[in-house]
């Protein structure tokens, strides 16, 4: 099926930066005064002597810019299939919820016994991510993906601490396609990263594996299936020979949607792995969080956990904090974690059920293998592991190696174009890029095939333009809040400006420059 | 089964389409890859589905009316999040959905966005006095680990000092950063001692732990126990002459009334954002940012997302754009700076919003506010037969309470204040057993005069 895609057009407010808003005296809050002489409490010195150049302007027109500013993102308010992050629709029951004083108003220090609805939200959620895992016991400290592969790394220190062998055991092996958190977080606990290539049928050898196993191995950490969409049927195999080796297997569960109710972590020997709340179990990614990584593990690894842990008393049926760890590896964060988001999942996790859980996975793998069907029959799309003769699972890498080569024009451009059409720029690839102008989109269970449809006919008429007009699609795009942003300038010392006071002095030191 | 409301594709007359349209004879076939052996057994025991909105709504309320919130009881922690006030319209524009949902995009079609994390960074830079500003970090003790990180790679040194009287999350956070002893690249915590009489840091101490060894000194402003630190200067001046980093954590709250730390030395800023307009949510509000002055060789070591502004193909418009991108863990992976991913940026849209309210007035105001009610408040307490202030003058919202005279410990007081709808400061008695039976009591603009005056009154009666 194909349709003729239609242009939108974003909202362009010409918004000025807050900065320049706004009048001397206006306010936007105010407060009751102050009883007596305030300013005398703060001791000598340490008064503040200049005030902070910050806008002056009414509620109502705070109000109106940052409207501006939202209505100036397209993100998910046209088709997002923005592959590796599994875009979910988020509640607006659940965000509700939140804001509820039961959820907003409270106190990470408050006694356990007025928290326990909390709490039992907590418990029932870990109970659900063991069944789904088979793993022993979940924390939800970690307050990303990212952050819950660290935590594997502090956990990894702290079992190996408690055996001797923390000095010798000082690598940890992943594959160059994992997510760069895996060997970041592990070079930043202090770990020796080793990295393993892939192989032609997509995913490293067994060989190169067993080459890097030794007495100094800690673990090994991978995602599976990779970003391509490829699984690796010789997992259950590296596991049983890391663990030969006497290090310690994490899952890196990013990928999760395509196998969720068809495999357990556990069950395939890992001792550990990860869930993004924020993605798959339909959390809000909020441009980036706050966000969950749930980090589970089993019993072995459950003592060094960071640390409270939620327990229920089964004898009272009360809920309990248990920060009587020892071997508690302490804290990766502040509190017990992003409980908000924690809530969301759980109502997500409730609302979907076993059966909803299964037919999302299914769902997502038959959407993506449609659109790769549709895609392929693009000229100009390539496909990753291109001889590869099974279905893929829930997402797939393509590249646009040949439109490039073609047209001169590549993923970039077309990405940028294809906003013009109200498609949210396809996510690209990870670094390293393994395949020429990656792109990776990950249709999920959210999208219907009328979008999956549309998706597809944005991309096809804009590798058409890239033949039939270069100069439009390498300028695009056209139908933005703004024109194409100069890249250059934040990667140069003396234009780079992360804060408004950074670039007026920078902007009159280049004016001056000028002028002599 | 009826079809369901988050999937598009769940009515089974599109899915067979879509099958006919692949050539595929079933949806398991479409998982070929998996091996058997891989596949569990396992009959997946959920607890039964709650696919309405109705359902699904009540037995949540039903879970969450099992909390007691600080808004029906009278609460006075802090200790790392804080009960300030939340303006209506931030929830207004953090609820946005477009923000809501935001994942990547670019500089162009998310352009809101990315200036609204601008807008984050140049209101914060102006608070603490600092050009350059990362886009935020998970919490205000992420963000002291990833300064001292960065503070050591400058540098090359691998030994930080820190107050002995910190916030033991906070601490605890730090210490994990820092990696543990045995490993190659462990950076050593060394606590420097507080004096007793001012509960100001110890400068003899400072002195006598000061080495070309140290990376970094790093202290707060407030403290832990909620006092300004006034010999800032003569910290950073012990620091600079031995060639160490100086790092001050701060609530940037307090920055209406108290002086930036760049002011008196620091090199590297570094604090929450919570208190900017993010609920605390059970903690779940906590997020930290990293400042410093705008030079190349502490921008390269930036381990944040960082936003530039920025020109574009238009004349005269403004453009947002990451910058630095490529010393991330995205770009370099393993030999990136820490590393890089998801973080808190939908508060720092809350918390640019609530900036642009407050303006340089109303952090003012609100900052004597805070403090004459937290100082009123603390005299009052101390006015109760046994109980004293443990420093009466000189903090900024929180305060020790020390109940050692009353011959009742913190669990009893706070527990008998709970059952009178009163959640009672942090108990300080196991992190800081110096203090003896002592409480951190935190007072902000949204306690009233009568508010402490029903919380005196009921210690009264407790410790009477």
């Amino acid at each position: 099926m194909s349709g003729t895609p239609k242009l939108i057009h974003q909202a362009r407010w010409n918004e000025p930066v807050v900065m320049e808003m706004g009048v001397k005296g206006r306010r936007g809050i105010v407060f009751p005064k102050a009883e007596g002489d305030a300013a005398a409490l703060v001791p000598a010195g340490m008064r503040r002597r200049s005030a902070p150049a910050l806008p002056e302007m009414t509620e109502h027109d705070v109000l109106r810019h940052y409207l501006h500013l939202s209505q100036q993102v397209l993100g998910m308010m046209g088709v997002s299939l923005f592959g590796t992050c599994t875009m979910k629709y988020n509640p607006r029951v659940s965000e509700a919820l939140g804001l509820r004083p039961q959820m907003a108003e409270l106190h990470p220090l408050q006694d356990d016994s007025t928290l326990q609805g909390l709490l039992e939200i907590v418990h029932r959620f870990d109970l659900i991510l063991r069944e789904l895992s088979g793993m022993d016991q979940f924390v939800f400290q970690a307050a990303g993906g990212a952050d819950a592969a660290y935590t594997h790394t502090c956990v990894t220190r702290g079992y190996f601490a408690a055996k001797g062998e923390l000095e010798q055991r000082n690598e940890i092996i992943t594959s160059i396609q994992a997510h760069p958190c895996n060997p970041a977080t592990a070079a930043t606990a202090g770990f020796k990263v080793v990295t393993l290539m892939l192989e032609e049928n997509g995913y490293p050898s067994i060989e190169a594996l067993k080459a890097a196993l030794s007495n100094r191995t800690a673990a090994l950490m991978i995602n599976n299936p990779d970003d391509m969409g490829v699984y690796n049927p010789q997992i259950a195999e590296w596991v049983k020979l890391v663990k030969q080796a006497g290090g310690l297997a994490f899952y890196d569960h990013a990928n999760f949607n395509g196998v969720m109710g068809r495999i357990r972590a556990r069950e395939l020997g890992f001792d550990a792995c990860m869930f993004m709340l924020h993605k798959t179990f339909g959390g809000p990614k909020g441009g980036g969080g706050p966000a969950v990584g749930a980090y589970g593990c089993s019993a072995e690894l459950a003592p060094f956990l960071p640390k409270p842990i939620v327990v229920k008393d089964e004898a009272t049926g009360l809920y309990r904090m248990d920060h009587d760890r020892p071997d508690s590896v302490g804290k990766v964060r502040e509190f017990l974690g992003n409980l908000h988001i924690v809530m969301r999942a759980y109502a997500w996790a409730r609302a979907m059920g076993a059966d909803g859980i299964k037919e999302a996975a299914d769902i997502a793998v038959l959407a993506n293998n449609y659109m790769e069907k549709r895609l392929l029959a693009i000229p100009g799309v390539a496909r990753s592991n291109p001889e590869a003769k099974t279905w893929r699972m829930e997402m797939t890498r393509y590249g646009l190696g040949p439109l490039k080569e073609e047209t001169g024009l590549g993923v970039i451009e077309v990405g940028n174009r294809m906003t013009d059409y109200g498609i949210d720029a396809p996510w690209l690839s990870h670094e390293p890029w393994v395949v020429a102008e990656p792109f990776t989109p990950e249709a999920g269970e959210l999208w219907s095939k009328e979008d999956i449809d549309l998706w597809c006919d944005v991309l096809a008429k804009v590798c058409d333009e890239a033949r039939s007009d270069p100069e439009m699609v390498r300028t695009a795009p056209h139908n933005a809040p703004i024109g194409r942003v100069d890249s250059e300038a934040p990667e140069d010392p003396a234009r780079w400006a992360t804060t408004w006071r950074a670039w007026l002095r920078k902007r009159a030191a280049l004016a001056q420059q000028a002028a002599e | 089964m009826t079809a369901h409301p988050w999937m598009a594709n769940s009515v089974p007359a599109i899915k067979e389409a879509m099958l006919k349209e692949i050539g595929a004879p079933s949806i398991e076939a479409l998982f070929e890859q998996i091996p058997d052996s891989h596949r569990t057994k396992h009959d997946f025991a959920l607890p039964p589905a709650l696919r309405s909105e109705v359902e699904l709504r009540r037995h949540m309320l039903q879970l969450l009316a099992k909390n007691r919130s600080c808004e029906e009881n009278l609460s006075f922690l802090g200790a790392g999040i804080w009960q300030h006030h939340v303006p209506a319209i931030v929830d207004e524009v953090a609820g946005r959905s477009e923000f809501l949902t935001s994942v990547w995009g670019t500089a162009m079609s998310d352009h809101g966005r990315n200036q609204a994390w601008f807008e984050f960074c140049s209101q914060l830079g102006e608070l603490v006095a600092c050009d350059f500003v990362g886009l935020p970090v998970y919490s205000w003790g992420c963000a002291a680990g990833n300064a001292i990180r960065l503070a050591s790679r400058l540098n090359g040194r691998r030994r930080v000092l820190v107050p002995a009287w910190m916030d033991p999350e906070r601490l605890a956070v730090i210490r994990q950063y820092c990696e543990p002893e045995g490993m190659a690249s462990h950076i050593a915590v060394v606590t420097v001692a507080q004096d007793a009489a001012t509960g100001l840091l110890d400068l003899a101490d400072l002195r006598a732990k000061m080495s070309d060894g140290v990376t970094a000194v790093y202290f707060e402003n407030p403290s832990f126990l909620g006092l300004i630190e006034t010999q800032g200067e003569a910290i950073a001046q012990i620091a600079h002459q031995a060639g160490a980093q100086v790092i001050v954590g701060v609530d940037p709250i307090s920055l209406g009334v108290l002086a930036p730390p760049p002011d008196y030395g620091a090199d590297i800023v570094v604090g929450t954002t919570q208190t900017l307009g993010a609920h605390m949510s059970a903690g779940g509000g906590a997020g930290g940012f990293i400042a410093s002055r705008d030079e190349e060789r502490y921008a390269r070591e930036y381990p944040t997302l960082n936003i530039s502004i920025t020109t574009t193909r238009n004349p005269g418009e403004h453009g947002f754009a990451l910058s630095l991108a490529h010393q991330s863990s995205y770009g370099m992976r393993e030999q990136g700076k820490d590393w890089t991913g998801n973080s808190v940026y939908l508060t720092a849209i809350a918390n640019a919003v609530y900036m642009s309210l407050m303006g340089p007035e109303g952090f003012r105001e609100l900052g004597e506010l805070v403090l004459a009610r937290s100082h009123a408040a603390a005299k009052r307490i101390a006015s109760v037969p046994g109980i004293s202030v443990r420093w009466g003058g000189g903090f900024f919202r929180e305060f020790v309470v020390d109940f050692n005279a009353t011959g009742k410990t913190v669990a009893v007081v706070n527990k008998a204040l709970l059952a009178k709808g009163i959640f009672g400061g942090k108990d300080l008695s196991a992190d800081i057993p110096a203090l003896g039976q002592s409480a951190l009591y935190a007072v902000t603009e949204i306690h009233s005069a009568e508010d402490i005056e029903r919380l005196a009154l009921a210690l009264e009666e407790i410790v009477r």
